[in-house]
């Protein structure tokens, strides 16, 4: 097994300085690779950062290398953790992502500020209203605008149904992956149901793109109210058959308790942020710490567990549900009536009609939508925004040039801390615990390759 | 919970201790907050007193990123390439932002990683995107790009559609192939 380390190196940098052709990164082309059709790339070699003397146990038994993916059914998304196992034993781990890698940082250097909403809900595909208020949110902090009122009440109540979607996917999947296949069911059939609220406020189910800078695409249908409160009306049931089938269960207890446990302070250590946080006793959550939306205004608990095992990260989930559904109950009754878009015709789109009747916002329409104009904030100025997603806080930390397009957008997502972390957890375990660390651990392949 | 600071009380008590080795930058925009920027070889200490010193206690590292500052000249940071470190306090529930400056000619940065683990990822990130070495870091091999892919993407000079890499790719190139069956192959797509 060769040391990938300097090989990378050695493609990188030769003493000290990058030969012409690498820096441009032509390599690959000079290499005369391209024109080769016997080339199929190189995959890095795993480095095991535990290490045995012996390839062999005391009966003759040799330890192999196992891969868990990238195509697997337990890491729900494309991430390869390889294995080096003795029988059902890890004896050590190792990560490689990059396989979803799309270039959205890229991207949003080359996109206007308010197209790249479309951008962020192809990252996190499962609550993807919480991206978009996230970035929503940084944007508006840059250019100093805030959204009006019904706007952040709509924004809410979306983002905390779809932080229960992800919750309760997540436990539905968990579940399966330890052999209980009808949660998985019966979770996806309640995540139908918020994605038809979805579709009826949005216009679509999964990537909704539904914020833009300065309040939110359009107003909530006549029969949102109803919506809603059928679905508040339904979910504490499912709820309740959820820890019926789940909690105080002894083959699911056996498979989850005592796994993967990770300490506070490592977790800490780690960035682990969210419910895995939560689950070793940390009540971080960033709509307590720094609230924004109005968070503030709201009354709702932060539960926490003590293990940090999967068992405490499964019940985590189940439990920030609740409160979600008070937030949203809460959220319902105090909606406000009022616009939804900011009035800075500078940020907020005019109306269509308005536009062709009105030279005024004809104007103001090209001025956003031209190439050289756009939306800018002043130059130099940065910020750093960051917001409870399902998984984690999702932080957005953009640059401006003064340009209409972002000079730097860096986005902090909580699966990429949350992934590297994983090979740590499941070493020493059995093949089967590993599937259940990454099940709670709800890595999303979107958000951790970007 | 402990005492809040602001972003000017943390540089303040940060300039009690290192007053001649930051600079601090205040962005324009009445939002955002200022923050400090440190040579490189002054970095690991002044981070390991931001971890440890009782009144700042920034005991979680949020982010490690690199921005690219070809065509955004700041004068305060003067080289080419930033190393960003977005910390927070859980204690006392205050964030900050701390800059390195690290040259085009020689793109190497201490690492954060026996203050923080979280360091190990995000270093290796802002690697494989912009080519800083880390030094220090156990693991700097490419995270995202595949392992023998030779430019650094998030660079400002590097085009958005590559300079031809994709063409590496053989199930990229077959794709290509059937869609253009006959003619000969052209060069980058």
């Amino acid at each position: 097994m060769s040391a990938p380390h300097e090989r990378t190196s050695a493609t990188t940098k030769s003493d000290g300085t990058r030969a012409e052709d690498d820096h441009l990164g032509g390599g690959l082309l000079s290499a005369g690779r391209a024109q080769d059709p016997n080339y199929v790339g190189t995959h890095p070699e795993p480095r095991f950062f535990v290490t045995e003397e012996s390839d062999e146990d005391e009966f003759g038994g040799r330890t192999m290398v196992l891969n868990l993916g990238p195509q697997h059914p337990a890491t729900h998304g494309t991430l390869r953790v390889v294995l080096r196992v003795r029988g059902e034993r890890i004896l050590a781990a190792d990560s490689e992502i990059g396989f979803l890698h799309t270039g959205f940082e890229k991207l949003a250097e080359h996109m206007g500020f308010q197209q790249w909403v479309t951008v962020t809900d192809r990252m996190n595909y499962m609550s993807a209203i919480n991206n978009n208020v996230g970035y929503a949110l940084a944007c508006e902090k840059l250019l100093g605008v805030e959204c009006p009122p019904r706007a952040q009440a709509l924004r809410v109540i979306l983002s905390e149904f779809s932080r229960l979607a992800d919750h309760v996917i997540c436990v539905g999947l968990a579940a399966m992956d330890v052999g209980a296949f009808s949660l998985m069911l019966w979770s996806f059939e309640r995540r139908e149901r918020i994605y038809d609220l979805m579709e009826a406020v949005t216009g679509t189910r999964l990537t909704t793109s539904y914020t833009r800078i300065g309040g939110v695409f359009r107003d909530a249908p006549p029969d949102f109210r109803q919506l809603v409160e059928s679905l508040l009306e339904e979910f504490p049931r499912f709820l309740a058959e959820l820890r019926g089938m789940t909690i105080g269960n002894r083959i699911f207890e056996d498979r989850m308790r005592g796994i993967g446990a990770i300490s506070a302070d490592e977790a800490i250590s780690w960035g682990l942020t969210g419910p895995l946080l939560r689950a070793t006793g940390v009540p971080y959550d960033v709509r307590k710490a720094e609230p924004y939306l109005g968070y503030d205004q709201y009354d709702f608990d932060v539960p926490t567990q003590q293990a940090g095992d999967s068992y405490a990260r499964f019940v985590q989930r189940i439990e920030e549900c609740d409160q979600s559904l008070r937030i949203i109950r809460q959220a319902l009754d105090r909606l406000p009536d009022g616009p939804v878009m900011c009035d800075d015709k500078k940020i907020a789109l005019p109306e269509k009609v308005e536009v062709y009747q009105n030279i005024e916002s004809l104007i103001h329409h090209f001025k956003q939508i031209m190439f050289g104009h756009g939306i800018e904030p002043p130059r130099a100025a940065e910020v750093y925004v960051a917001t409870e997603a399902p998984n984690g806080e999702l932080g957005y930390y953009l640059v401006s040039n003064g340009e209409m397009n972002s000079y730097r957008t860096r986005v902090r997502p909580p699966s990429l801390y949350h992934f590297a972390v994983v090979p740590r957890l499941i070493e020493g375990g059995m093949i089967s615990d590993a599937v259940a660390v990454l099940a709670t651990f709800n890595i999303i392949a979107g958000e951790l390759d970007r | 919970m402990g005492r809040q600071l602001s972003a000017t009380e943390i540089i303040d008590h940060l300039a009690e201790r290192y007053g001649d080795k930051i600079t601090v930058v205040t962005p324009p925009g009445a939002s955002s907050r200022p923050y400090v920027v440190a040579d490189r070889e002054h970095l690991v200490p002044i981070l390991d007193f931001l971890r440890h010193d009782a009144a700042l206690c920034f005991d979680f590292l949020m982010d490690v990123t690199v921005v690219d500052h070809l065509h955004l000249e700041i004068p305060e940071i003067g080289e080419r390439f930033a190393s960003v470190y977005q910390l927070y306090s859980l204690e006392h529930n205050h964030r900050f932002t701390i800059k390195a400056r690290v040259p085009e000619s020689d793109p190497r940065c201490p690492s954060a990683v026996t203050i923080w683990k979280s360091a190990l990822w995000g270093e290796r990130e802002a690697h494989d995107m912009f080519g800083v070495e880390y030094e220090g870091n156990p693991d700097m091999r490419r995270l995202l790009m595949p392992e023998d892919y030779p430019g650094f993407p998030l660079r400002k000079d590097y085009p958005l559609r590559g300079r031809g890499e994709r063409d590496a790719f053989p199930q990229y190139r077959q794709h290509r192939n059937a869609r253009t069956a006959g003619e000969p192959s052209g060069g980058a797509t």
